[in-house]
């Protein structure tokens, strides 16, 4: 048995009101992956908090206990100094600063007063080596792609001379490639003796990568899982403890289907970049989704799926478009304007909910209603009342979690919002709805909720596009697939034929562009 | 589903501590600015001997205000939309004023004349609104440049000079002078020789309270049928407040000399930007745009005619308020005006409007404008030196903006 490098003891964080972590223990050995995993507000995030002293000491109960020693961390860089370092899910970084100024941000070489920048570049460069970036630390950081700024935040966490590094949710912005060169990375971190604990949703990567599973559910850590044998714990197994009980199926059977004609067809469509008018983002895509019908797109990102819906969608992305759109068999000639998409009974569900969907300072009431304001009001004078009912209804409908519609949508958690989002745009009452990563960073049981919901929109005669990056949720949900790969529709497959191994070699085939 | 069954009871106690949570942090955060006034409103009756509480001095406080209420609505409407302000109404206000007073004194029928301001002030607001709208040149440049520009214009209107107002109905109707209030038509319905108390005053007082009341209770009838959940205490405690503190004012300007004209101005333009914030769909955008104005354009909506509108409608909103400055100080004189637009942008935000946007009420801008009055009226009373005076607004915006920032903080 290795030596324990920290321990978390009794543990208990309240917030007013709420206890988020009830008498947790956690214990991490050194030199190993250990895996956080639970539904969210689970509590790891807290408990993660509580760690780097965030919540400083005195405002929980319980001891930490690294590498021997009792620990007070009364904030991060107290915590820094023990080589505790945190990587934040959302990227700390700031775009139009360089990479090195980014990594010693707060950490500066030479003297506060007189920065010391050949050493910090110097220094800068060394790492990002390490993390195996061969740009220079003197680029700017919006010059790189997610999947590269991802890594730029572990060489600035190693810059920092970390010992117990924390990642949250670190892949949940890239790619399965860079996903996979991230958790390889972690691997060979881990053969250096760095000792490491990952937060993920994404359950296949925690098998792959991880030694020990911790499972916290509900404010305690339920169990424990090991993972050090060469047999790879199943996903079911991890499940099973986050929701307490086992999943025998995460998707939910759709009976009673019944597909009629087609609603919605794009024929040779074409987009181009908005800022780079040469570029084209989506290039001679044909498609068609039928009454009923529950469409898949996959591909990896930026394939362009994102810009086929938005610019089907009113045309909210891109320039220079050519094709022809067709809705219940005839040709649609639409302006440049999101209300006439919605006129035409189109919605475009977006990926992201914060930045595109929702209004964070308002309440459920008022999201709920804004694509469709005038359906509760006459002659532009809002009906308070009837909004009011509406909220209520899909409340109900779509089973949010919340005392009263008049709650701000910023304080619910992602699956509620992710509701919120799917009842607005159900309230606009589309024929078509196009479902751009309806279940991106929501927990296992809201995405068994809003698969419940596709199906019923589908069951009611809407026809659905819904755009996954997740494979296995595609192939669940999906009665037809197509594939996309760098703006281009590459394959398409009935949902019942489908497997895992035939779309990836569709899109390795055309990669190689054979 | 099982795991919902399972989860319920745990959900609701949640649920139920989160609200009491919330009710506290929420009562704190709502009322701290009307709990602020009262304690002012105290300090300075008790400072000056009751002073500032007599009749003459609570019809001056709305009579020297009428201009920041007017134009705090307009500003209101721009702030939410992102925290955006428009710096031109000083000038604006000024060049409004001017273009009018000179027509009426070239002997053009009065009408004529209020109608020219309120174009003028639309007009400008509406060419401020494309530069922000259209072109996307940010508001505080755009209206920067206007506000240079239309005290330009005033000052070549008028020629450098004061300009005075002799037209007699034009000032009795916007408020200047010895006539500048309601008649008392029902002493005169009933015979009564001219006195105090004043009738008419007393009855649409009283009528305001009525009317409220039953507004209040068709509300609760309402929601009731809805199952709207409520506090019916919380709704009868506001109730009952705000209809005495109709009352009061009511009995305080019947004791002096009734209803003065610059108010049913007021009340007109607040009631109107009430209704537009709470109840119409151009309202919604405003606060959807300030909310998340990418969110609001994938929503169907076209969010540059909404900021077009804020411009153009706080455009007329500095007419509005030309016409009543210049009433009030029967004429006007190029430098009319400046700073009206700090007066506007600071009652906003100490009446809880935040500065991105998306958040701030009407109710709120008064009890800011009500605040910033009193304080500027107690301290002229007192015979504080005017410098010191300023140091003092300086300080109360800076407390409560730091309020509201601590207590949004605090439900974190």
């Amino acid at each position: 048995m290795a030596k324990i490098l920290l321990e978390m003891k009794n543990i208990t964080k309240t917030f007013p009101g709420v206890k988020a972590l009830d008498n947790v223990n956690f214990q991490v050995e050194e030199g190993e992956i250990h895996a956080l995993v639970g539904e969210n507000g689970a509590g790891k995030s807290t408990l993660m908090n509580v760690l780097s002293g965030i919540y400083p000491y005195g405002t929980y109960e319980g001891d930490i206990i690294y590498d021997g020693k009792v620990c007070e961390f009364h904030n991060i860089k107290d915590s820094e100094k023990l080589g505790i370092v945190i990587i934040h899910q959302e990227l700390a970084l700031v775009p139009e600063m360089t990479i090195g100024e980014n990594m010693y941000l707060g950490n500066e070489r030479g003297h506060k007063y007189a920065i010391d920048w050949n050493t910090t570049y110097a220094e800068a460069d060394k790492y990002l080596r390490m993390v195996g970036l061969s740009e220079s630390s003197k680029v700017q950081v919006k010059t790189i792609g997610t999947g590269k700024q991802q890594l730029v935040e572990i060489a600035k966490a190693l810059a920092k001379k970390a010992r117990l590094l924390i990642l949250d949710e670190p892949t949940s912005s890239l790619n399965e490639e860079d996903s996979r060169a991230l958790l390889d990375l972690m691997l060979e971190f881990k053969k250096q003796g760095m000792t490491m604990i990952i937060i993920s949703h994404k359950l296949n990567e925690v098998a792959y990568v991880a030694d020990t599973i911790t499972v916290v559910r509900d404010g305690a850590t339920i169990e424990t899982i090991d993972n050090h044998g060469t047999e790879q714990v199943s996903e079911e197994r991890i499940i099973k403890g986050m929701v307490g009980r086992e999943i025998t199926n995460r998707f939910p059977k759709r009976d009673n289907v019944q597909i009629g004609d087609i609603q919605l067809e794009v024929d040779h469509w074409t987009v181009h970049h908005p800022l780079y008018p040469e570029r084209k983002v989506v290039d001679d895509v044909s498609m068609y989704v039928r009454k009923g019908e529950v469409v898949g797109i996959y591909g990896l990102m930026g394939a362009g799926r994102t810009e086929l819906a938005m610019s089907i969608f009113g045309q909210s992305y891109g320039t220079n478009f050519s094709g022809e759109l067709k809705i219940d068999g005839k040709p649609v000639k639409m302006k440049k304007s999101e209300a006439d998409a919605i006129k035409h009974k189109i919605a475009y569900v977006t990926e992201d909910r914060k930045g595109n969907g929702l209004v964070l300072s308002q309440s459920i009431k008022v999201n709920t209603s804004l694509a469709h304001l005038d359906a509760i009001s006459s002659h532009t004078v809002i009906d308070g009342d009837k909004e009011y009912a509406v909220a209520e209804e899909y409340r109900d409908k779509l089973k949010i979690k919340t005392p009263t519609v008049e709650q701000l949508v910023g304080n619910l958690s992602g699956g509620n919002q992710q509701k919120v989002l799917l009842a607005k745009w159900m309230f606009a009452e589309p024929d078509i709805m196009l479902l751009d990563e309806p279940t991106r960073g929501i927990d296992v049981g809201a995405k068994y909720e809003i698969y419940c919901i596709i199906n019923d929109l589908a069951a009611a005669g809407k026809s659905v596009v819904m755009i996954s990056s997740e494979l296995p949720e595609v192939l669940g949900l999906c009665d037809r697939i197509y594939i996309m790969n760098e703006g281009k529709m590459v394959g398409e497959m009935k949902g019942s034929e489908a497997t895992q191994e035939s779309i990836m070699a569709v899109i390795l085939k055309s990669g190689r562009g054979e | 589903m099982s795991e919902n069954v399972k989860k319920a009871p745990n959900f609701r106690k949640n649920a139920t501590a989160f609200m009491q949570k919330y009710k506290a942090g929420e009562f704190f955060q709502k009322y701290t600015m009307v709990l602020a006034l009262v304690v002012v409103i105290a300090f300075f009756a008790l400072r000056t001997g009751g002073k500032t509480l007599l009749p003459a001095n609570i019809n001056n406080l709305i009579a020297q205000n009428a201009y920041v209420f007017v134009l705090a609505a307009g500003m209101l409407l721009c702030i939410l939309t992102g925290g955006n302000i428009d710096l031109s109404v000083g000038s604006v206000v000024c060049f409004a004023a001017a273009v009018g007073t000179v027509l009426m004194q070239a002997g053009v029928n009065m009408w004529i004349a209020v109608l020219a301001m309120l174009a003028i002030g639309l007009a400008v607001g509406t060419f401020q609104g494309f530069w922000i709208a259209k072109v996307h040149v940010p508001a505080f440049i755009a209206t920067l440049s206007g506000m240079y520009a239309f005290r330009g214009f005033s000052n070549v209107v008028l020629g450098g000079y004061q300009v005075s107002i002799t037209n007699q109905s034009f000032l009795d109707l916007f408020g200047g002078g010895a006539g500048c209030y309601v008649p008392d038509y029902l002493r005169q319905l009933f015979g009564l020789a001219n006195g105090k108390p004043n009738i008419t005053c007393l009855a649409v007082g009283g009528l305001a309270v009525v009317i409220y009341i039953l507004m209040t209770i068709r509300k609760v009838h309402i929601q009731k049928k809805l199952q709207i959940h409520q506090s019916i205490i919380g709704t009868a405690i506001t109730t009952v407040l705000i209809s005495a503190v109709i009352i009061w004012l009511t009995l305080k300007l019947a004791s002096h000399r009734g209803i003065p004209t610059v108010m049913i101005w007021i009340c007109m333009v607040l009631g109107i930007y009430q209704y537009i914030t709470t109840r119409t769909a151009i309202g919604r955008h405003l606060y959807a745009v300030g909310g998340n104005e990418k969110a609001t354009a994938l929503s169907g909506v076209k969010t540059r005619n909404v900021f077009w509108f804020a411009y153009a409608s706080i455009g007329l909103m500095a007419g509005l308020a030309g016409i009543l400055t210049a009433a009030r100080a029967r004429g006007i004189d190029p430098t009319y005006g400046e700073g009206y637009e700090m007066d506007a942008i600071a009652s906003c935000f100490i009446g809880g409007a935040s500065a991105y946007g998306g958040i701030g009420k009407v109710s709120g801008m008064i009890i800011g404008a009500v605040l910033m009055g009193v304080i500027n009226q107690g301290m002229g009373i007192l015979g504080v030196d005017s410098n010191y005076q300023k140091v003092v607004k300086g300080i109360v915006l800076l407390i409560a903006v730091m309020f509201d920032v601590l207590s949004k903080r605090q439900k974190r």
